[in-house]
Protein backbone atom coordinates (compact mmCIF):
# COMPACT_ATOMS: atom_id res chain seq x y z
CA UNK A 1 0.00 0.00 0.00
CA UNK A 2 2.52 2.12 -0.86
CA UNK A 3 1.71 6.05 -0.50
CA UNK A 4 -2.24 5.32 -1.52
CA UNK A 5 -4.56 5.50 0.66
CA UNK A 6 -6.12 2.32 2.21
CA UNK A 7 -9.58 1.33 0.74
CA UNK A 8 -10.95 0.10 3.69
CA UNK A 9 -9.60 1.52 7.16
CA UNK A 10 -10.66 -0.30 10.55
CA UNK A 11 -9.26 1.39 13.69
CA UNK A 12 -10.10 0.14 17.24
CA UNK A 13 -13.09 -1.28 16.44
CA UNK A 14 -15.30 -2.38 19.42
CA UNK A 15 -18.69 -4.38 19.81
CA UNK A 16 -19.95 -6.52 22.98
CA UNK A 17 -23.12 -7.80 22.91
CA UNK A 18 -24.53 -8.11 26.88
CA UNK A 19 -21.51 -8.83 29.32
CA UNK A 20 -19.49 -10.38 26.10
CA UNK A 21 -16.78 -8.80 24.40
CA UNK A 22 -17.06 -9.89 20.79
CA UNK A 23 -14.58 -7.35 19.33
CA UNK A 24 -12.26 -5.47 21.15
CA UNK A 25 -10.09 -3.00 19.50
CA UNK A 26 -10.26 -4.52 15.62
CA UNK A 27 -7.28 -2.76 13.66
CA UNK A 28 -7.05 -3.63 9.79
CA UNK A 29 -6.17 -2.01 6.47
CA UNK A 30 -6.93 -2.85 3.29
CA UNK A 31 -5.72 -1.57 0.02
CA UNK A 32 -6.70 -0.79 -3.31
CA UNK A 33 -7.51 -4.08 -5.30
CA UNK A 34 -5.68 -5.97 -2.67
CA UNK A 35 -7.45 -8.98 -1.28
CA UNK A 36 -7.51 -9.61 2.26
CA UNK A 37 -8.32 -13.07 4.13
CA UNK A 38 -9.07 -12.96 7.73
CA UNK A 39 -8.82 -16.64 9.60
CA UNK A 40 -9.96 -17.38 12.84
CA UNK A 41 -11.90 -19.65 14.71
CA UNK A 42 -15.74 -19.88 15.62
CA UNK A 43 -17.32 -17.31 17.74
CA UNK A 44 -13.81 -15.47 17.30
CA UNK A 45 -16.00 -12.24 16.18
CA UNK A 46 -15.52 -12.29 12.01
CA UNK A 47 -18.76 -12.54 10.83
CA UNK A 48 -19.90 -9.99 13.33
CA UNK A 49 -16.61 -7.33 12.17
CA UNK A 50 -17.85 -8.13 8.59
CA UNK A 51 -21.43 -7.06 9.79
CA UNK A 52 -20.39 -3.67 11.44
CA UNK A 53 -18.40 -2.80 8.03
CA UNK A 54 -21.41 -3.14 5.82
CA UNK A 55 -23.50 -1.32 8.37
CA UNK A 56 -25.71 -4.30 9.24
CA UNK A 57 -24.99 -3.96 13.04
CA UNK A 58 -23.44 -0.86 14.14
CA UNK A 59 -20.32 -0.84 16.57
CA UNK A 60 -19.94 0.45 20.25
CA UNK A 61 -17.02 2.39 19.00
CA UNK A 62 -14.26 2.84 17.13
CA UNK A 63 -13.51 3.96 12.92
CA UNK A 64 -14.70 2.40 10.03
CA UNK A 65 -13.51 4.59 6.38
CA UNK A 66 -14.27 3.53 3.17
CA UNK A 67 -12.12 5.53 0.78
CA UNK A 68 -10.87 7.96 3.69
CA UNK A 69 -15.09 8.61 4.29
CA UNK A 70 -16.29 7.71 8.46
CA UNK A 71 -18.71 5.13 8.64
CA UNK A 72 -19.57 5.02 11.88
CA UNK A 73 -22.25 7.21 12.73
CA UNK A 74 -23.30 8.07 9.01
CA UNK A 75 -26.96 8.99 8.87
CA UNK A 76 -28.93 6.60 6.80
CA UNK A 77 -29.22 8.04 3.20
CA UNK A 78 -25.26 8.47 3.10
CA UNK A 79 -25.05 5.26 4.15
CA UNK A 80 -26.80 3.45 1.29
CA UNK A 81 -24.87 5.14 -0.87
CA UNK A 82 -21.26 3.67 0.43
CA UNK A 83 -23.03 0.84 0.61
CA UNK A 84 -23.48 0.84 -3.00
CA UNK A 85 -20.23 0.23 -3.05
CA UNK A 86 -19.97 -3.15 -1.51
CA UNK A 87 -20.99 -6.65 -3.01
CA UNK A 88 -21.62 -9.19 -0.28
CA UNK A 89 -21.28 -13.11 -1.03
CA UNK A 90 -23.33 -14.80 2.23
CA UNK A 91 -22.26 -18.18 3.94
CA UNK A 92 -25.26 -19.69 2.93
CA UNK A 93 -25.72 -17.73 -0.17
CA UNK A 94 -28.94 -15.77 1.41
CA UNK A 95 -30.58 -16.05 -2.22
CA UNK A 96 -34.23 -15.06 -2.38
CA UNK A 97 -36.47 -18.34 -2.77
CA UNK A 98 -39.86 -16.81 -3.77
CA UNK A 99 -37.44 -15.27 -6.46
CA UNK A 100 -36.08 -16.76 -9.52
CA UNK A 101 -32.38 -17.31 -10.16
CA UNK A 102 -31.63 -14.44 -12.93
CA UNK A 103 -34.28 -12.22 -10.62
CA UNK A 104 -31.76 -13.22 -7.85
CA UNK A 105 -28.89 -12.11 -9.70
CA UNK A 106 -30.43 -8.84 -11.18
CA UNK A 107 -32.00 -7.76 -7.95
CA UNK A 108 -29.42 -5.60 -7.42
CA UNK A 109 -29.30 -3.73 -11.00
CA UNK A 110 -33.60 -3.15 -10.67
CA UNK A 111 -33.75 -2.18 -6.97
CA UNK A 112 -34.90 1.49 -6.40
CA UNK A 113 -35.67 1.66 -10.28
CA UNK A 114 -32.02 1.71 -11.28
CA UNK A 115 -32.54 -0.46 -14.38
CA UNK A 116 -35.45 -2.06 -16.43
CA UNK A 117 -36.09 -5.86 -15.56
CA UNK A 118 -35.30 -6.68 -19.34
CA UNK A 119 -31.80 -4.87 -19.20
CA UNK A 120 -30.99 -6.57 -15.75
CA UNK A 121 -31.66 -10.04 -16.83
CA UNK A 122 -29.78 -9.79 -20.05
CA UNK A 123 -26.53 -8.94 -17.46
CA UNK A 124 -27.83 -11.48 -14.92
CA UNK A 125 -27.46 -13.86 -17.93
CA UNK A 126 -24.10 -12.53 -18.99
CA UNK A 127 -23.07 -12.77 -15.49
CA UNK A 128 -24.66 -16.18 -14.84
CA UNK A 129 -22.43 -17.25 -17.94
CA UNK A 130 -18.99 -16.03 -16.95
CA UNK A 131 -19.41 -18.53 -13.81
CA UNK A 132 -20.13 -21.67 -16.21
CA UNK A 133 -23.64 -21.58 -15.79
CA UNK A 134 -26.25 -21.87 -18.65
CA UNK A 135 -29.17 -19.22 -19.54
CA UNK A 136 -31.66 -22.30 -18.54
CA UNK A 137 -30.58 -21.80 -15.14
CA UNK A 138 -31.56 -18.63 -14.89
CA UNK A 139 -35.40 -19.67 -14.90
CA UNK A 140 -35.02 -22.57 -12.06
CA UNK A 141 -35.84 -21.42 -8.47
CA UNK A 142 -32.57 -21.05 -5.83
CA UNK A 143 -34.54 -24.25 -4.39
CA UNK A 144 -33.82 -26.00 -7.60
CA UNK A 145 -29.84 -25.57 -6.80
CA UNK A 146 -27.21 -27.59 -5.70
CA UNK A 147 -24.97 -26.19 -2.89
CA UNK A 148 -22.52 -25.50 -5.34
CA UNK A 149 -24.60 -24.14 -8.08
CA UNK A 150 -26.35 -21.53 -5.21
CA UNK A 151 -23.27 -20.39 -4.41
CA UNK A 152 -22.09 -19.61 -8.18
CA UNK A 153 -25.16 -17.79 -7.81
CA UNK A 154 -24.92 -15.83 -4.80
CA UNK A 155 -21.38 -14.70 -6.47
CA UNK A 156 -22.74 -13.71 -9.41
CA UNK A 157 -25.31 -11.91 -7.38
CA UNK A 158 -22.89 -10.04 -5.41
CA UNK A 159 -20.37 -9.21 -8.28
CA UNK A 160 -23.79 -8.27 -11.09
CA UNK A 161 -23.61 -4.32 -9.86
CA UNK A 162 -19.69 -4.29 -10.23
CA UNK A 163 -19.16 -3.28 -6.71
CA UNK A 164 -15.75 -2.11 -5.94
CA UNK A 165 -15.71 -4.18 -2.56
CA UNK A 166 -16.40 -7.64 -2.02
CA UNK A 167 -17.01 -9.18 1.01
CA UNK A 168 -16.94 -13.09 1.07
CA UNK A 169 -18.76 -14.71 4.06
CA UNK A 170 -17.33 -18.00 4.49
CA UNK A 171 -17.30 -18.66 0.71
CA UNK A 172 -16.03 -22.63 1.11
CA UNK A 173 -18.34 -23.78 3.86
CA UNK A 174 -20.41 -26.57 3.30
CA UNK A 175 -19.27 -27.62 -0.23
CA UNK A 176 -16.82 -30.45 -0.92
CA UNK A 177 -13.50 -29.91 -1.53
CA UNK A 178 -13.39 -29.96 -5.44
CA UNK A 179 -16.69 -27.27 -5.75
CA UNK A 180 -14.47 -25.36 -3.05
CA UNK A 181 -11.83 -25.39 -4.91
CA UNK A 182 -13.64 -23.83 -7.76
CA UNK A 183 -15.72 -21.22 -6.02
CA UNK A 184 -12.05 -20.53 -5.09
CA UNK A 185 -11.17 -20.09 -9.04
CA UNK A 186 -14.36 -18.05 -9.63
CA UNK A 187 -14.18 -15.72 -6.68
CA UNK A 188 -10.04 -15.02 -7.63
CA UNK A 189 -11.10 -14.70 -11.20
CA UNK A 190 -13.84 -12.41 -10.38
CA UNK A 191 -11.94 -10.04 -7.99
CA UNK A 192 -9.38 -9.75 -10.94
CA UNK A 193 -11.64 -9.05 -13.74
CA UNK A 194 -13.69 -6.32 -11.57
CA UNK A 195 -10.00 -4.73 -10.29
CA UNK A 196 -12.31 -4.92 -6.97
CA UNK A 197 -11.09 -5.10 -3.58
CA UNK A 198 -11.92 -8.06 -1.73
CA UNK A 199 -12.33 -8.80 2.17
CA UNK A 200 -12.90 -12.29 3.19
CA UNK A 201 -13.39 -14.23 6.51
CA UNK A 202 -12.73 -17.91 6.77
CA UNK A 203 -11.51 -20.63 8.85
CA UNK A 204 -10.73 -22.97 5.41
CA UNK A 205 -6.99 -22.46 5.04
CA UNK A 206 -6.79 -24.11 1.44
CA UNK A 207 -9.02 -21.33 0.94
CA UNK A 208 -7.42 -18.63 2.56
CA UNK A 209 -3.93 -19.72 0.67
CA UNK A 210 -6.29 -19.40 -2.92
CA UNK A 211 -8.02 -16.09 -2.15
CA UNK A 212 -5.49 -13.89 -0.33
CA UNK A 213 -2.81 -11.41 -0.45
CA UNK A 214 -2.72 -11.01 2.48
CA UNK A 215 -3.68 -12.98 5.51
CA UNK A 216 -4.83 -11.27 9.01
CA UNK A 217 -5.62 -13.42 12.22
CA UNK A 218 -8.17 -12.92 14.28
CA UNK A 219 -8.12 -14.12 17.74
CA UNK A 220 -9.95 -13.05 21.04
CA UNK A 221 -11.95 -9.65 19.16
CA UNK A 222 -8.40 -8.34 17.80
CA UNK A 223 -5.98 -9.01 15.02
CA UNK A 224 -3.30 -11.13 16.27
CA UNK A 225 -1.17 -11.47 13.26
CA UNK A 226 -1.19 -9.95 9.64
CA UNK A 227 0.99 -10.80 6.41
CA UNK A 228 1.57 -11.71 3.19
CA UNK A 229 -0.05 -14.73 2.42
CA UNK A 230 4.05 -16.44 1.75
CA UNK A 231 4.85 -15.97 5.32
CA UNK A 232 1.78 -17.56 7.05
CA UNK A 233 4.12 -20.41 7.51
CA UNK A 234 6.51 -18.76 9.29
CA UNK A 235 4.87 -16.35 11.33
CA UNK A 236 6.39 -17.36 14.16
CA UNK A 237 3.17 -16.60 16.18
CA UNK A 238 1.92 -19.80 18.19
CA UNK A 239 -1.65 -18.88 17.87
CA UNK A 240 -1.21 -18.68 14.05
CA UNK A 241 0.47 -22.18 13.73
CA UNK A 242 -2.26 -23.95 16.43
CA UNK A 243 -4.70 -22.54 13.47
CA UNK A 244 -3.31 -23.26 10.29
CA UNK A 245 -2.34 -26.96 11.11
CA UNK A 246 -5.55 -27.59 13.23
CA UNK A 247 -4.47 -28.67 16.29
CA UNK A 248 -6.25 -28.95 19.45
CA UNK A 249 -3.37 -28.54 21.70
CA UNK A 250 -1.93 -24.72 21.78
CA UNK A 251 -2.41 -21.42 23.21
CA UNK A 252 -6.30 -21.20 21.72
CA UNK A 253 -8.58 -22.95 24.03
CA UNK A 254 -11.67 -23.40 22.76
CA UNK A 255 -14.79 -23.00 25.51
CA UNK A 256 -15.23 -26.85 25.78
CA UNK A 257 -16.99 -27.85 28.79
CA UNK A 258 -15.53 -31.40 29.96
CA UNK A 259 -17.96 -34.18 29.58
CA UNK B 1 -37.58 -7.90 49.97
CA UNK B 2 -35.84 -6.94 47.18
CA UNK B 3 -35.83 -10.65 45.87
CA UNK B 4 -39.43 -10.06 45.88
CA UNK B 5 -39.51 -7.15 44.17
CA UNK B 6 -36.66 -8.03 41.52
CA UNK B 7 -38.67 -10.47 39.02
CA UNK B 8 -41.86 -7.77 39.10
CA UNK B 9 -39.73 -4.92 38.37
CA UNK B 10 -38.18 -7.33 35.81
CA UNK B 11 -41.32 -8.24 34.05
CA UNK B 12 -42.25 -4.54 33.61
CA UNK B 13 -39.42 -3.70 32.21
CA UNK B 14 -39.32 -6.37 30.03
CA UNK B 15 -42.84 -5.80 29.05
CA UNK B 16 -42.24 -2.02 28.22
CA UNK B 17 -39.16 -2.60 26.06
CA UNK B 18 -40.93 -5.14 24.10
CA UNK B 19 -44.31 -2.17 23.75
CA UNK B 20 -41.28 0.43 22.79
CA UNK B 21 -39.70 -2.03 20.14
CA UNK B 22 -43.19 -2.97 18.70
CA UNK B 23 -44.20 0.83 18.29
CA UNK B 24 -40.97 2.15 16.85
CA UNK B 25 -41.51 -1.03 14.36
CA UNK B 26 -44.45 0.09 13.26
CA UNK B 27 -43.36 3.75 13.57
CA UNK B 28 -40.86 2.63 10.56
CA UNK B 29 -43.17 0.35 8.54
CA UNK B 30 -46.15 3.05 8.58
CA UNK B 31 -43.25 5.61 7.20
CA UNK B 32 -42.28 3.55 4.85
CA UNK B 33 -45.44 3.07 3.29
CA UNK B 34 -45.94 6.32 2.72
CA UNK B 35 -42.35 7.19 1.30
CA UNK B 36 -41.23 5.92 -2.32
CA UNK B 37 -39.93 3.59 -3.55
CA UNK B 38 -42.93 1.17 -3.52
CA UNK B 39 -43.47 -1.93 -5.00
CA UNK B 40 -46.96 -2.82 -6.63
CA UNK B 41 -46.12 -6.20 -8.06
CA UNK B 42 -45.21 -7.34 -4.08
CA UNK B 43 -48.38 -5.24 -2.76
CA UNK B 44 -50.49 -7.08 -5.44
CA UNK B 45 -49.35 -10.56 -4.36
CA UNK B 46 -49.83 -9.94 -1.33
CA UNK B 47 -53.57 -8.82 -2.21
CA UNK B 48 -54.32 -11.55 -4.08
CA UNK B 49 -52.56 -13.80 -1.06
CA UNK B 50 -54.80 -11.93 1.62
CA UNK B 51 -57.41 -11.29 -0.46
CA UNK B 52 -58.50 -14.13 -3.26
CA UNK B 53 -57.25 -17.05 -1.53
CA UNK B 54 -58.85 -16.67 1.81
CA UNK B 55 -62.03 -16.54 0.32
CA UNK B 56 -62.90 -20.22 0.74
CA UNK B 57 -62.04 -20.61 4.21
CA UNK B 58 -63.77 -17.08 5.17
CA UNK B 59 -67.08 -18.51 3.09
CA UNK B 60 -66.93 -21.76 4.69
CA UNK B 61 -66.56 -19.86 8.46
CA UNK B 62 -69.40 -16.90 7.26
CA UNK B 63 -72.07 -19.81 5.98
CA UNK B 64 -71.73 -21.94 9.17
CA UNK B 65 -71.63 -19.25 10.93
CA UNK B 66 -75.06 -17.58 9.98
CA UNK B 67 -76.56 -20.82 9.59
CA UNK B 68 -75.69 -21.79 13.68
CA UNK B 69 -76.95 -18.35 14.51
CA UNK B 70 -80.33 -18.46 12.78
CA UNK B 71 -80.96 -21.90 14.39
CA UNK B 72 -79.76 -20.51 17.71
CA UNK B 73 -81.79 -17.65 18.13
CA UNK B 74 -84.71 -19.60 17.28
CA UNK B 75 -84.31 -22.23 20.07
CA UNK B 76 -84.29 -19.04 22.19
CA UNK B 77 -87.10 -17.15 20.69
CA UNK B 78 -89.55 -19.26 20.58
CA UNK B 79 -89.95 -19.53 24.18
CA UNK B 80 -90.73 -15.74 23.55
CA UNK B 81 -92.67 -15.45 20.78
CA UNK B 82 -90.08 -13.47 19.29
CA UNK B 83 -88.95 -15.94 15.74
CA UNK B 84 -89.35 -13.06 13.79
CA UNK B 85 -86.71 -10.70 14.98
CA UNK B 86 -84.14 -13.90 13.50
CA UNK B 87 -83.26 -11.87 10.54
CA UNK B 88 -82.68 -9.31 12.41
CA UNK B 89 -80.57 -10.86 14.89
CA UNK B 90 -78.58 -12.79 12.14
CA UNK B 91 -77.39 -9.80 10.22
CA UNK B 92 -76.97 -7.46 12.67
CA UNK B 93 -74.36 -9.99 14.36
CA UNK B 94 -72.88 -10.62 11.31
CA UNK B 95 -72.02 -7.33 9.86
CA UNK B 96 -71.03 -5.89 13.44
CA UNK B 97 -69.56 -8.46 14.80
CA UNK B 98 -69.12 -11.96 13.61
CA UNK B 99 -68.21 -11.21 10.23
CA UNK B 100 -64.97 -9.08 11.01
CA UNK B 101 -63.97 -11.18 14.16
CA UNK B 102 -63.87 -14.33 12.99
CA UNK B 103 -62.47 -13.15 9.20
CA UNK B 104 -60.16 -11.82 11.47
CA UNK B 105 -59.53 -14.78 13.79
CA UNK B 106 -59.38 -17.10 10.37
CA UNK B 107 -56.86 -14.62 8.28
CA UNK B 108 -54.50 -14.72 11.38
CA UNK B 109 -54.11 -18.27 11.15
CA UNK B 110 -53.81 -18.06 7.80
CA UNK B 111 -51.75 -14.88 6.81
CA UNK B 112 -50.09 -14.16 10.04
CA UNK B 113 -48.76 -17.65 10.29
CA UNK B 114 -47.16 -17.46 7.04
CA UNK B 115 -46.07 -14.15 6.76
CA UNK B 116 -44.11 -15.08 9.99
CA UNK B 117 -42.70 -18.15 8.67
CA UNK B 118 -41.78 -16.34 5.43
CA UNK B 119 -39.61 -13.38 6.75
CA UNK B 120 -38.57 -15.58 9.94
CA UNK B 121 -37.29 -17.67 7.33
CA UNK B 122 -35.62 -15.18 5.63
CA UNK B 123 -33.77 -13.71 8.86
CA UNK B 124 -32.26 -16.94 10.06
CA UNK B 125 -30.89 -17.79 6.10
CA UNK B 126 -29.62 -14.27 6.17
CA UNK B 127 -32.18 -13.24 3.27
CA UNK B 128 -32.90 -10.15 5.17
CA UNK B 129 -29.62 -9.15 5.48
CA UNK B 130 -28.91 -9.62 1.69
CA UNK B 131 -31.84 -7.36 1.20
CA UNK B 132 -29.96 -4.44 3.02
CA UNK B 133 -26.63 -4.89 0.93
CA UNK B 134 -28.42 -4.83 -2.49
CA UNK B 135 -29.60 -1.29 -1.65
CA UNK B 136 -33.01 -2.81 -0.75
CA UNK B 137 -34.67 -1.35 2.47
CA UNK B 138 -36.24 -4.34 3.80
CA UNK B 139 -39.09 -2.78 5.53
CA UNK B 140 -39.97 -1.17 2.63
CA UNK B 141 -39.85 -4.35 0.43
CA UNK B 142 -41.01 -7.18 2.95
CA UNK B 143 -43.04 -5.30 5.54
CA UNK B 144 -44.64 -1.95 4.20
CA UNK B 145 -46.32 -4.52 0.83
CA UNK B 146 -47.83 -6.49 3.86
CA UNK B 147 -49.56 -3.90 5.71
CA UNK B 148 -51.11 -2.46 2.83
CA UNK B 149 -52.83 -5.31 1.75
CA UNK B 150 -53.90 -6.31 4.81
CA UNK B 151 -55.25 -2.89 5.28
CA UNK B 152 -56.81 -2.73 1.90
CA UNK B 153 -58.25 -6.98 1.69
CA UNK B 154 -59.62 -7.95 4.70
CA UNK B 155 -62.87 -4.78 4.55
CA UNK B 156 -63.59 -6.71 0.67
CA UNK B 157 -63.41 -10.04 2.32
CA UNK B 158 -65.53 -8.99 5.40
CA UNK B 159 -68.00 -7.61 3.18
CA UNK B 160 -68.33 -11.18 0.96
CA UNK B 161 -68.18 -13.20 4.45
CA UNK B 162 -71.20 -10.48 5.60
CA UNK B 163 -73.07 -11.08 2.31
CA UNK B 164 -72.62 -15.37 2.72
CA UNK B 165 -73.16 -15.23 5.94
CA UNK B 166 -76.61 -13.38 6.04
CA UNK B 167 -77.67 -16.04 3.52
CA UNK B 168 -76.47 -18.56 5.87
CA UNK B 169 -79.03 -17.89 8.18
CA UNK B 170 -81.10 -17.09 5.66
CA UNK B 171 -80.74 -20.74 4.02
CA UNK B 172 -81.79 -22.25 7.63
CA UNK B 173 -84.73 -19.53 8.21
CA UNK B 174 -86.20 -20.75 5.26
CA UNK B 175 -85.83 -24.44 4.62
CA UNK B 176 -85.44 -25.54 8.51
CA UNK B 177 -87.49 -23.03 10.29
CA UNK B 178 -90.05 -21.80 7.30
CA UNK B 179 -89.62 -18.34 6.90
CA UNK B 180 -90.94 -16.91 4.11
CA UNK B 181 -88.13 -15.70 1.85
CA UNK B 182 -89.54 -12.73 0.72
CA UNK B 183 -90.69 -11.39 4.33
CA UNK B 184 -86.92 -12.68 5.69
CA UNK B 185 -84.78 -10.73 3.16
CA UNK B 186 -86.94 -7.39 3.50
CA UNK B 187 -86.85 -7.63 7.18
CA UNK B 188 -82.83 -8.20 6.91
CA UNK B 189 -82.83 -5.15 4.25
CA UNK B 190 -85.18 -2.87 6.16
CA UNK B 191 -83.51 -3.44 9.85
CA UNK B 192 -79.50 -3.21 8.95
CA UNK B 193 -78.36 0.15 9.37
CA UNK B 194 -75.44 1.89 6.95
CA UNK B 195 -73.24 1.84 10.46
CA UNK B 196 -73.57 -1.33 11.13
CA UNK B 197 -71.82 -2.73 8.34
CA UNK B 198 -69.26 0.56 8.25
CA UNK B 199 -68.61 -0.12 11.84
CA UNK B 200 -67.97 -3.88 10.52
CA UNK B 201 -65.21 -2.50 8.09
CA UNK B 202 -63.64 -0.48 9.93
CA UNK B 203 -62.46 -3.26 12.28
CA UNK B 204 -61.68 -4.84 9.37
CA UNK B 205 -59.51 -2.89 7.91
CA UNK B 206 -57.92 -2.35 11.34
CA UNK B 207 -57.61 -5.83 11.89
CA UNK B 208 -55.99 -6.67 8.38
CA UNK B 209 -53.38 -4.44 9.81
CA UNK B 210 -52.55 -5.82 12.87
CA UNK B 211 -52.63 -9.37 11.77
CA UNK B 212 -49.98 -7.83 9.17
CA UNK B 213 -48.41 -5.87 11.50
CA UNK B 214 -48.01 -8.97 13.71
CA UNK B 215 -46.93 -11.63 10.99
CA UNK B 216 -44.70 -9.45 10.24
CA UNK B 217 -42.96 -8.02 13.52
CA UNK B 218 -42.33 -11.59 15.20
CA UNK B 219 -40.95 -12.81 11.93
CA UNK B 220 -38.84 -9.76 11.23
CA UNK B 221 -37.46 -10.17 14.75
CA UNK B 222 -37.49 -14.46 14.66
CA UNK B 223 -33.50 -15.32 15.69
CA UNK B 224 -32.44 -19.24 16.59
CA UNK B 225 -33.25 -21.62 13.34
CA UNK B 226 -36.21 -23.80 12.89
CA UNK B 227 -37.42 -23.46 16.42
CA UNK B 228 -37.13 -19.48 15.86
CA UNK B 229 -38.92 -19.64 13.30
CA UNK B 230 -41.72 -21.55 14.85
CA UNK B 231 -41.91 -20.23 17.99
CA UNK B 232 -41.95 -16.14 15.94
CA UNK B 233 -45.36 -18.20 13.84
CA UNK B 234 -46.99 -19.33 17.43
CA UNK B 235 -46.62 -15.48 18.83
CA UNK B 236 -47.66 -14.05 15.87
CA UNK B 237 -50.94 -15.84 15.68
CA UNK B 238 -51.84 -15.69 19.39
CA UNK B 239 -50.39 -11.39 19.79
CA UNK B 240 -53.08 -11.30 16.60
CA UNK B 241 -55.68 -12.92 18.24
CA UNK B 242 -55.64 -11.29 21.33
CA UNK B 243 -55.09 -7.85 19.50
CA UNK B 244 -58.11 -8.43 17.58
CA UNK B 245 -60.15 -9.39 20.25
CA UNK B 246 -59.29 -6.40 21.81
CA UNK B 247 -59.43 -3.97 19.67
CA UNK B 248 -62.73 -5.11 18.59
CA UNK B 249 -64.00 -4.25 22.01
CA UNK B 250 -62.39 -0.84 21.92
CA UNK B 251 -63.89 -0.05 18.40
CA UNK B 252 -67.20 -1.43 19.30
CA UNK B 253 -67.15 0.99 22.34
CA UNK B 254 -66.00 4.19 20.11
CA UNK B 255 -69.33 3.45 17.83
CA UNK B 256 -71.44 2.55 19.57
CA UNK B 257 -71.35 3.16 23.66
CA UNK B 258 -73.08 6.58 24.60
Amino acid sequence: MSGRPPKIEIRGLRKSFGPKQVLNGIDLEVGVGESVVVIGGSGSGKSVMLKCLIGLMEPDAGSIKVDGEELVGMDAAERERVRSKFGMLFQGGALFDSLRVWENVGFGLTAGGGMGRAEAKAIALRKLAALGLGPEVGELWPAELSGGMQKRVALARAIATEPEIILFDEPTTGLDPIMGDVINDLIVKCVRDLGATALSITHDMASARRIAHRIAMIYDGRIIWSGPVAEIDRSGNAHVDQFIHGRAEGPIRMPVRPL
Amino acid sequence: MTALLQPIGRALLSALATTGRLGLFTAQALSHCVRPPFYPRLIGRQMLEIGYYSLPVVGLTAIFTGMVLALQSFTGFTRFNAESAIPNVVVISITRELGPVLAGLMVAGRIGAAMAAEIGTMRVTEQIDALATLSTNPMKYLVAPRLLAGLAMLPLLVLVADVIGVFGGYLVSIYKLGFNPNVYIRNSWNFVEPIDVISGLVKAAVFGFLVALMGCYHGYHSRGGAQGVGTATTNAVVSAAILILTFNYIITELFFAR
